[in-house]
């Protein structure tokens, strides 16, 4: 096992070293660079000022020497300098991340947990009406746009009902633990919502293809419980694709809620992401997207680890 | 029971919920969040908006768009002696400007504001190693004069129309040691502001930073040393809200108390539209302001070569209308880039009203005659078919386009509509003036500021420039040209007037653009908040905080 870890340990760095070239050159590759925007809308910066600005921030040198530059800095801690924050990366990456952490990881066990009760309920009697009031929920929960459910969610418990802040992370007078839980509400919810309706499918889906299997049918038959039987030989079995597709969710979560936060104005690592890039801040978009890739690869990880808990087989 | 029991919790929950705001703050609402607090870098207007609230530039243009002083005692002019021209030791005239600052002012750390500030700040502005982009730029004075504590001499090396427009200070106490540094970029890494902007003493205003959560809020308190009028508003919290739909319904709410039109917030269609939805519940403000939404032409496109084709693109499209419709009127039309406040704006230009008889007959006259497709073509079968890029995703300006292209169908004319994202049009189709058609933007400018990034000829971007300079309709024209710099050199107003009225007049007779409208700032701001002053330019209301009150 340890060596199968130092191995996938090794592979991530790997991919992220690719990661970092591929995602580098990429950013490169759009056109313009960060003071074009700039330049458009402010008359007033003389050619002077902008061939000044370009040798300052490195803008004049060649794309590979950057990159060069930035990964040899990055292998010894420094991750670099966020042109469009002014501050170094990590000082904005670290805030971001901890918003992204609250938030990512409340709604993924709601959601997780919501799915299972959902889907092992709906598994149970298939084409029932539980079953279709579940799958009708859960395709509701698909189809709905984030923005909407977070306009409509502001709208109902803000705007007219007053009984939830409309956005921001805490009251500047206030700043303590419910007032942070209540800020959270609604962007937990609206993420937890969106994501448990594809969940609830995946653990509906294989409960249902776990219960047909002749392991449970010779559990039932030695005259184990219902509940034991579902709970225990089924639902473990049933969890192997279901972890996968939990684990991918998980890494994409981290840098995916763009909309979520940008709704209930959550400064997280998202909204980061998607203003680097527009803005061309290459050490900061590089930094959150290889740190994206790096939750991705490690929830990949603890997906295979995982397996090995579910079915020992797979260990071996 | 159950029902009302829930009901109850739900009551109590929206009682513990809802916080009455107290007038002691005000929450204002924004759209983008400050990419730095330095006076002098990355000049963005939400940057600005936010430190003008903290900090406060020497000199400035009030609401009525008269230069007043904010830091010194009397502004310097040519007439009350503050302002002398002198001989340079090349034999070339510049000038000297005496400034006296106020003797009161002081940081937020109560450390007396003097010369030492501003020396430190002209030195400091005038290293081309710091990084600075301020629009008015520090190395105009080539040397310095302390006379005292609170006096001091700038020689300017050079006649500067702007010679008395001179931007905020730095704290010498504080930004020294980050000044130090001797690699290029050294010193942005290392100012205080960015580092650890709520610092006490970085701030000489009404308010200062006293919270900082990048990407969500800045909060502003009372600058306990501030000698100017006592603000009202114990505390300004800028909240940021990006998604504009959101910020909507945040005002709604309650949760923030106004939405500045001065600073990216909401749209004028939002605005309007919540006008409509809630005349009652908010004050409405439409500042006329300095950006200038406009179509530059390729003129080296053939068919656009010819000036009637020109003319009849602007006959042929009703602005008027268009204004009106899409902005119920707010925006006003504009003729050329100078806005009718401006003191040097002439109403004496051709100014092509909507007439497609006349748009049609100059076409004729050009050549052209509508096609079987209703689309007009020379002798030569060239169709009238041009490609009109603008920014992608914005609602109002793709609004706009579509009407301009129906308009313009009307009139035998086709445009291809080919949008791009911001970064793209600016990065590469504007700046290498790869456009083959009509380009639709805006820019902003600054009280009097000269036309020459944009109108003069050596500012038309090339890879000899290294693409630098923002005149991107190539202007090449040598009267143009000799009276920008007239007018970059003329100090008295009277005489530099009919100089701004020929350019405006070249400007507008050679249709090398299509002047659109002036693009209008939205307020909405609550009803009990007075002593508001909007300005629609780049000194923005907040420089004038202070006198803000609820009542």
């Amino acid at each position: 096992m340890r060596r199968f870890i130092l191995q996938r340990i090794g592979q991530a760095a790997l991919v992220l070293l690719v990661m970092s070239f591929v995602i580098y050159s990429l950013i490169g590759l759009m056109p313009g660079d960060p003071l074009d925007v700039m330049i458009a809308s402010n008359p007033g910066a003389t050619p002077e000022v902008v061939a000044r600005l370009r040798a300052i921030y490195g803008l004049d040198q060649p794309l590979m020497y950057r990159y060069g530059h930035w990964l040899l800095a990055a292998v010894q801690g420094d991750l670099g300098f966020s042109r469009t924050h002014s501050q170094p990366v990590l000082e904005v990456l670290a805030p971001a991340l901890w918003v992204t952490c609250k938030l990512m990881l409340a709604s993924f066990v709601i959601s997780v947990s919501l799915s299972l009760i959902l889907g092992i309920s709906a598994a149970l009697r298939p084409g029932g009406i539980v079953d279709g009031i579940i799958n009708l929920g859960a395709f509701a929960g698909i189809s709905v746009p984030v923005f909407w459910l977070a306009l409509m969610m502001i709208l109902v418990f803000a705007v007219k009902l007053h009984l939830l802040p409309a956005s921001g992370i805490a009251n500047i007078d206030d700043g303590g633990f419910v007032d942070h839980l209540r800020h959270l509400i609604m962007p937990v919810a609206t993420l937890a919502l969106a994501n448990t309706g594809g969940f609830t499918r995946f653990v509906r889906a294989s409960m249902i293809e776990t219960l047909r299997m002749d392991h449970i049918r010779t559990a039932r038959a030695k005259g184990n419980a219902e509940g034991r039987v579902v709970l225990v030989h089924a639902l473990r079995n049933a969890m192997i694709p279901v972890v996968t597709v939990m684990a991918l969710s998980f890494g994409t979560l981290f840098s995916g809620a763009l909309l979520t936060e940008t709704m209930f104005a959550q400064p997280g690592m998202g909204k980061m992401i998607y203003d680097s890039i527009l803005s061309n801040d290459f050490n900061l978009a590089l930094s959150g997207l290889l740190f994206a890739t790096l939750v991705t690869l490690l929830s990949n990880l603890a997906a295979d680890l995982a397996y090995g808990w579910l079915d020992p087989r797979m260990s071996r | 029971m159950q029902f009302r029991a829930a009901l109850a919790a739900l009551t109590i929950w929206a009682g513990l919920a809802a916080p009455a705001l107290a007038k002691d703050d005000l929450v204002i609402g924004v759209a983008q969040f400050p990419p730095s607090l330095n006076p002098n870098i990355d000049p963005t207007v939400i940057k600005s908006y936010v430190l003008d609230f903290a900090t406060r530039p020497i000199t400035a243009y009030d609401k009525d768009w008269k230069l007043s002083c904010l830091l010194c005692t009397t502004l310097p002019t040519i007439e009350n002696g503050g302002a002398k021209f002198e001989e340079l030791p090349d034999g070339k005239k510049g000038m000297a400007v005496t400034f006296t600052l106020k003797p009161d002012l002081k940081w937020s750390d109560g450390t007396p504001v003097t010369t030492k500030d501003l020396v430190f700040t002209w030195k400091l502005g005038s290293d081309p190693k710091s990084g600075f982009s301020n629009n008015d730029p520090w190395d105009r004075a080539k040397k310095i004069d302390v006379i005292d504590d609170h006096t001091a001499v700038l020689h300017l090396d050079r006649v500067y129309v702007a010679y008395n427009v001179w931007d905020q200070l730095l704290p010498a106490h504080i930004e020294a040691a980050a000044a130090e540094g001797k690699e290029a970029g050294d010193y942005l890494k290392a100012t205080a502001y960015n580092r650890a902007p709520t610092t006490l003493g970085l701030y000489d205003g009404p308010f200062m930073v006293t919270k900082y959560e990048s990407g969500a809020q800045v909060v502003l308190e009372q600058n306990p040393h501030w000698a100017g009028t006592k603000p009202y508003f114990k505390r300004i919290i800028i909240k940021t809200i990006e998604n504009t739909a959101a910020l909507n319904a945040n005002l709604l709410s309650g949760d923030i108390d106004m939405a500045p039109g001065d600073a990216p917030a909401l749209s004028i269609d939002q605005v309007i539209a919540l006008q409509k939805q809630a005349p009652d519940k908010f004050e409405y403000i439409y500042k006329p302001s300095l950006t200038y939404e406009h179509i530059d032409l390729k003129i080296e496109n053939p068919l656009l070569q010819d000036i009637r084709v020109r003319q009849a693109l602007l006959y042929a499209i009703d602005r008027e209308t268009l204004v009106k419709k899409l902005f119920e009127g707010k925006q006003p039309v504009a003729a050329t880039w100078v806005n009718p406040l401006d003191g040097n704006y002439t109403k004496d230009t051709a100014t092509y009203p909507y007439d497609p008889a006349k748009a049609k007959a100059l076409l004729a006259e050009a050549g052209f005659k509508p096609g079987a497709d209703g689309i007009c073509r020379n002798a030569a079968g060239d169709k009238l078919s041009f490609e009109y890029a603008t920014t992608a995703g914005l609602k109002l300006r793709e609004l706009t386009q579509q009407v301009l292209q129906s308009q313009w169908k009307a009139a035998c004319v086709e445009t291809v509509i080919k949008n791009e994202p911001a970064r793209t049009l600016f990065g590469e189709t504007t700046k290498k003036r790869t456009y083959t058609g009509m380009v639709m933007y805006a820019w902003s400018s600054a009280v009097n500021e000269s036309p020459r990034k944009t109108l003069f000829s050596n500012q038309t971007p090339s890879a000899a420039n290294n693409y630098g300079g923002a005149n991107y309709i190539g202007m090449a024209d040598p009267k143009l040209d000799a009276d920008i710099a007239a007018s970059e050199q003329e100090l008295d107003p009277a005489k530099a007037k009919p100089i701004w009225a020929e350019m405006q007049k070249i400007y507008a007779d050679q249709v090398r653009v299509l002047p659109l409208f002036f693009r209008a700032e939205p307020y909405v701001l609550p009803k009990w908040l007075k002593g508001f002053t909007p300005t629609g330019h780049g000194d923005y209301s907040p420089l004038w905080s202070e006198n803000w009150r609820a009542e």
